[in-house]
């Protein structure tokens, strides 16, 4: 028995070896193939001495370069100095390939900020960007009605009592509310739910089990919104799963319309996010997981650890670096959170805490054409992600974790 | 008295210098920590039923809508109005699917829907690719200054009107190449791309410069064939994103039937269900037509089967892709 497990140990090491040879041999072959044509190329021109000019030119360069090639700091000097005039010209290819992913990326990706001047516009598409008429922050002012939170302040004098009405009346105002409560909710759950799942896979000791498990949860990340929607609103509706459990245990005696209560809305969403991207999200965090030295295991073992103590004192410190990065990428997405949902599970009973952002841009931007009030409703939205990515990441950098820039 | 931990800790310390140990003292190491993680006290066993409990529950809850709606389309469709189907149909019937095939927009939305997953996952793949293998050359002059350039598109974008229009003014919109062209590239791929080419020995590129070889051959010969994995990776993300996609389809396409997509489709099948939620009380459902359960289901069964038969067989690509893609870059 114990035999067998020796060799179990000694097989593995010869695995990992093996492995690592294999790798080498592969990158091995293809700079020997190299190396053979060099070989064989000396041989032809050995008599010429056009030959070995270049080849000197050659092993100069790759002396000079390969000093340099060690470090990135040492990189970014190299790259300071001068370089010569036969690597420019090999460089020329790379050159052209970059200014046409340049020019593609000014169309599609830097072209369209300049329509951000049609927020400040009256933009027809008659007139077009250079003749439409200029109104200043007009739109923004429409969209926020200050007008509405000071004469609140006015007659009721409690700035919170102004700030409900202001909340309550404005639609782009109550559609900030939707989104970032939405947002938040959507991240804490889906957080919380992936990092719950991978810790606890994380403690099966059934191989085939864990791989199942695994398999099956990320399933529903590879179906479309519409289809999850559609799921979703079957299991809710009056003939679906939930409402079948619900009179099995006599809890209501009539199907419980989920659609038609404001309170239900953001729930919906939340779980909709959460059984769609639980089992995706978990990925990095098994990975994370695996990463976790073993030795650590065994030591808190030895210490008497049990299973929650090596979870709370190992497993978990040992993934907070992921999550705090992870965290750090999706708190610019709090004000992304949501348009496809909202949009497939939305109706006229909950459309006062189902609308977002985005919602608000099609319906003013595309369906009644007012392209200017969309673009500054855009524009608002672009600017509160770009705060929310250099806060977090700044929040980072002070609680010392590692941070994106 | 010694107990069995004392005696461990004696023996063999707590630095583990497992290379010195002898053959022998390996297999005392091996049998004690066996016979640590076999011992389970009460809480041991409560913690691995309750996980066990969990995870059974959470695959239930993933799997059993898809089941569900599985077990609706081989449904008769006047049968299943009445509900009550769990995981076996009650009424055996194809009807379903041939009533889908029948709707004159899905056939064309199939038809454009695996023209633009096929295209788009294979120009955007070089174009990503080729993007990735300039921005990680290290000696490139503009190496930093194009990375910057590609990373601020991730944060910035000029937001859904003003995109639309120049989409409308280029004479995009209308068109098939609305859904390849504006998304052939991605900065964040392309970032898990130049994490992976940055990761090859640079000798491969030095030797093959030796040889005369230019960096289009690099490209094509040396780099590509050692980055199959990681091009597996973006090809799947790419091509489920294609597949999954209608918000272009409705914005850019809307008036073009020819060409709809698979998921346009479905959206307005299931949107004239869920719209009726919305009505208080849901006898009502009856004043305007609405596609019945049955075939609902059969045409989401449809527009799902190709991805969740082909998903379980690339796992290992995507893993790699997201580990890179989220804690390296």
């Amino acid at each position: 028995m114990a035999n067998e497990a020796d060799q179990n140990f000694n097989t593995e090491e010869a695995a990992v070896d093996t492995g690592i040879n294999a790798e080498a041999e592969v990158y091995g072959n293809t700079a020997g193939n190299y190396g053979q044509g060099i070989a064989e190329k000396r041989n032809a021109y050995s008599d010429s001495a056009e030959y070995i000019e270049p080849q000197v030119e050659n092993y100069a360069r790759e002396a000079y370069e390969h000093k340099f090639s060690l470090t990135d700091q040492q990189i970014k000097d190299l790259s300071k100095k001068k370089i010569s005039k036969g690597e420019l010209k090999r460089q020329s290819v790379l050159l052209i390939i970059s200014a046409i992913f340049v020019a593609y990326g000014v169309l599609f990706y830097y072209l369209p900020l300049a329509g951000w001047i049609m927020a400040f516009q009256n933009f027809k598409l008659k007139t077009g960007l250079l003749h439409s008429k200029f109104v200043g922050f007009d739109k923004f002012k429409f969209m926020f009605e200050f007008d509405m939170f000071s004469h609140a302040l006015e007659t009721s004098g409690s700035i919170f009592t102004a700030f409900k009405t202001w909340v309550n009346n404005v639609v782009f105002v109550r559609t900030i509310r939707n989104t970032l409560g939405m947002g938040i909710l959507n991240l804490v759950t889906t957080f919380v739910m992936a990092i719950v799942f991978a810790i606890l896979l994380n403690e099966v000791k059934n191989k085939l089990g864990k791989k199942l498990v695994q398999t099956i949860s990320y399933l529903p990340h590879f179906l479309s919104w519409i289809i999850v929607c559609g799921i979703v609103h079957d299991s809710l509706s009056s003939t679906g799963i939930v409402n079948d459990l619900l009179r099995w245990f006599h809890i209501v005696d009539d199907s419980y319309n989920f659609f038609a209560h404001p309170l239900w809305f953001w729930p919906i969403v939340a779980f909709s996010n959460v059984w769609k991207e639980t089992g995706w999200n978990a990925i990095i965090y098994l990975a994370a997981i695996t990463a976790i030295d073993p030795s650590l295991y065994e030591a808190a073992e030895i210490d008497g650890a049990g299973r929650w103590g090596k979870i709370r004192y190992i497993t978990l410190p040992g993934i907070t670096p992921t999550i705090m990065i992870l965290l750090v990428m999706n708190i610019g997405n709090i004000i992304n959170a949501g348009f496809e949902v909202q949009y497939l599970l939305g109706n006229g009973l909950v459309q006062d805490v189902s609308q977002t952002i985005d919602i608000y841009v099609l319906k003013w931007g595309v369906g009644q054409n007012d392209y200017s009030l969309g673009t500054a409703a855009g524009i608002f939205k672009s600017v509160v992600a770009i705060l929310l990515i250099v806060i977090s990441n700044n929040v980072a950098k002070k609680m010392g974790q590692e941070s994106l820039f | 008295m010694k107990t069995k931990k004392d005696e461990f800790a004696l023996n063999y310390g707590s630095h583990g210098a497992e290379q010195e140990l002898s053959a022998e003292e390996k297999r005392t190491l091996k049998r004690l920590a066996h016979k640590h993680t076999r011992r389970m006290d009460a809480w041991g066993w409560a913690f691995v039923i309750c996980n066990t409990i969990f995870l059974l529950i959470f695959t239930i809850i993933t799997l059993y809508p898809v089941i569900n709606t599985v077990a609706y389309s081989f449904n008769d469709g006047l049968d299943a109005v009445r509900g009550g189907i769990y995981l076996w149909p009650r009424k055996f019937s194809l009807e379903s699917y041939s009533k889908v095939l029948n709707i004159q927009g899905f056939v064309v939305g199939a038809k454009i829907t695996v023209l633009r997953t096929l295209l788009g996952t294979f120009t955007s793949l070089i174009a990503n690719a080729l993007l990735a293998f300039v921005i990680s050359r290290k000696r490139f002059l503009f190496r930093s200054s194009l990375s910057l350039f590609w990373v601020i598109t991730m944060y910035v974008n000029g937001g859904m009107i003003p995109v639309m229009l120049l989409f409308k003014y280029l004479h995009l919109t209308g068109t098939f190449w609305v859904y390849i062209v504006p998304g052939m590239i991605s900065a964040f791929n392309v970032m898990v791309l130049r994490t992976y080419m940055e990761d090859l020995p640079d000798e491969l590129e030095e030797s093959a410069q030796l040889d005369g070889a230019g960096y289009i051959t690099i490209f094509i010969k040396i780099i590509s064939p050692l980055c199959k994995p990681v091009y597996a990776t973006i090809a799947l993300f790419v091509a489920v994103w294609q597949w999954n996609s209608w918000f272009d389809a409705m914005l850019y396409n809307r008036m073009k039937s020819e060409y709809t997509t698979l998921q346009y489709e479905l959206m307005k099948l299931l949107n004239s269900v869920m719209q009726q939620s919305g009505n208080a009380n849901q006898g009502d459902t009856s004043s305007k037509q609405v596609t019945p359960v049955s075939v609902r289901s059969a045409a989401t069964v449809v527009t799902m089967v190709p991805i969740i038969c082909v998903y379980p067989f690339l796992q290992r690509y995507f893993v790699t892709g997201l580990t890179i893609g989220g804690v390296k870059g």
